[in-house]
């Protein structure tokens, strides 16, 4: 049987902070990605454990003026079910539906994706693409951490070690587009190549696009953003010479790697591929 | 250690055990249902699949804290209305009268995902029921026969 580290379940916030304060501990929430670790011993094994399940604050999708907020605890399941995730952020309802298979969505977080930071995790494209904000907690208090400053290095994130996170809000923009787009090996049960979210404000059919994002997952050490794609995007409408263009800014500003799901040179011209197809199918051309 | 109370297939069962101990290790070790296989241990292959509060879940990736006073459904309680009556559960006579299952070792978290699939009111089409049990991997049949069983009980063929 894998090693069964002590494991804490407290049922109030403050409780948990306490004990983060004591660490070392480490939380579990739907634990598809903890178990694995320990179960494979991939990794240090956990002096203990801080199971998340009790926690009510962490719950909850709500429209908040104008923002969407998602407790930490959120599984893929809620995500997909959530007839606000659904009306407002469809983008988010399709990353969730291809992560895993059921058992998966059934369990996993969008917090645990969030804080495994894996380059590969697919809601965290979205967050990058639509401003997100991670709110995070500690018996200090809470602070509020921009998505896109959230992953500094590969599997690092923004979080002290007695930090939790609480929520994840995003704000919800009128006229803006989001799209998802995710390439795996197979449909279910894979894990990216090459994950993907743009989005943009359109203001009628004359007016060139703003706000535009373009992020993506598996083609870096962490989430990135493409500061270059986004330029040729800004201000520009959706046509053929503004597809090509960003296309080619795309393949140009990535530096992805060769390794055992894919090769540098396959996600290079995917990820430039999707991006065309993607302003091609807002032009309607 | 910790002491965890829950009901497992209509019965209440109680057990002294670490917190951390996968729900998979006491429905096998503890508690003797050994029909709740496990095949890789790290959410691959959904041998290890049961009902947690009626939705399908990994037994290998689920710890006991998260068990505590909730509802566990193993493949040996599938039959458990119709055996009454001397019955199995449809999926189960589908999978027999069609050759859904060979050397069985998915079988069980095939028919308890499947289960799932059928409860939240999936349908017979193909496409859907194969994302219904993409989480679950078989070595033998190719899925077709498991993928028509499931349908013949989802058009209420066998129900
Ligand atoms: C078979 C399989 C397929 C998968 N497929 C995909 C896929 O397609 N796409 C994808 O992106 N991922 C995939 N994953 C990875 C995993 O399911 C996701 O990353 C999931 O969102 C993790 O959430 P969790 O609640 O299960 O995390 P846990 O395992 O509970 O925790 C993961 C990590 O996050 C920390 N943590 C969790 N919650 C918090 C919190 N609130 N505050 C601070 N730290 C926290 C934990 O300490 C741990 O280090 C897959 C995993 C498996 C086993
Ligand atoms: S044994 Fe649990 S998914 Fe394979
Ligand atoms: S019947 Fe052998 S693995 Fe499915």
């Amino acid at each position: 049987m894998p090693a069964e580290p002590p494991i804490e379940v407290p049922s109030r916030l403050s409780e948990a902070y306490a004990l983060l304060a004591a660490g070392p501990i480490v939380p579990i929430a739907g634990g598809t990605d903890i178990m694995v670790r320990i179960t494979g011993e991939l990794g240090p094994l956990p002096e203990r454990m801080l199971d998340l399940s009790r926690l009510d604050a962490l719950e909850g999708v709500a429209l908040e003026l104008g923002t969407l907020v998602l407790g930490a605890r959120t599984t893929y399941t809620e995500i997909r079910r959530s007839a606000l995730c659904r009306e407002h952020l469809p983008a988010l309802v399709g990353a969730a539906a291809t992560v895993g298979a059921v058992q998966i969505q059934n369990r996993g977080t969008l917090g645990g994706n969030i804080a495994t930071a894996s380059p590969a995790g697919d809601t965290l494209p979205v967050l990058l693409a639509t401003d997100a904000e991670i709110v995070v907690g500690s018996h200090r208090g809470e602070r509020i951490v921009p998505a896109v400053a959230f992953f500094p290095a590969y599997r690092r994130t923004a979080l002290a070690p007695d930090e939790l996170i609480l929520r994840v809000r995003i704000p919800l923009l009128t006229g803006r587009e989001v799209r998802f787009r995710k390439v795996g090996t197979r449909r279910a049960q894979a894990i990216s190549k090459v994950v993907m979210a743009v989005s943009w404000r359109s203001h009628g059919k004359t007016a060139g696009w703003s706000d535009v994002r373009v992020a993506l997952g598996s083609v870096a050490a962490t989430p990135i953003r493409a500061a270059g794609a986004e330029a040729v995007l800004e201000g520009a409408r959706p046509t053929p010479e503004t597809a090509d263009a960003a296309a080619e800014a795309l393949a140009a500003e990535l530096r992805p790697i060769d390794d055992v799901r894919s090769t540098a040179e396959y996600r290079r011209v995917v990820s430039a591929r999707i991006l065309h197809r993607i302003v091609r199918d807002a032009g309607s051309w | 250690m910790s002491r965890i109370r829950f009901l497992v297939n209509g019965a209440p069962a109680e057990v002294e055990v670490p917190g951390m101990r996968r729900l998979l290790d006491v429905l096998r070790e503890d508690l003797g249902l050994t029909g709740t296989k496990e095949g890789c241990g790290e959410g691959e292959c959904g041998a290890c699949s049961v009902l947690l509060d009626g939705q399908v879940v990994d037994a290998c990736l689920v710890p006991m804290s998260q068990v505590d006073g909730r509802i566990v459904r193993t493949v040996e309680g599938l039959a458990l209305a119709a055996r009454e009556r001397g019955e199995l559960d449809a999926l189960q006579e589908a999978f027999l009268e069609l050759g859904a299952a060979q050397c069985g070792i998915c079988t069980p978290g095939m028919l308890m995902a499947a289960r799932a699939y059928l409860d939240a009111g999936g349908g017979p089409d193909h496409g859907s029921i194969r994302e219904g049990i993409a989480g679950n991997l078989c070595r033998c049949t190719g899925y077709q026969k498991i993928v028509e069983a499931i349908a013949t009980v989802a058009a209420g063929e066998m129900a």
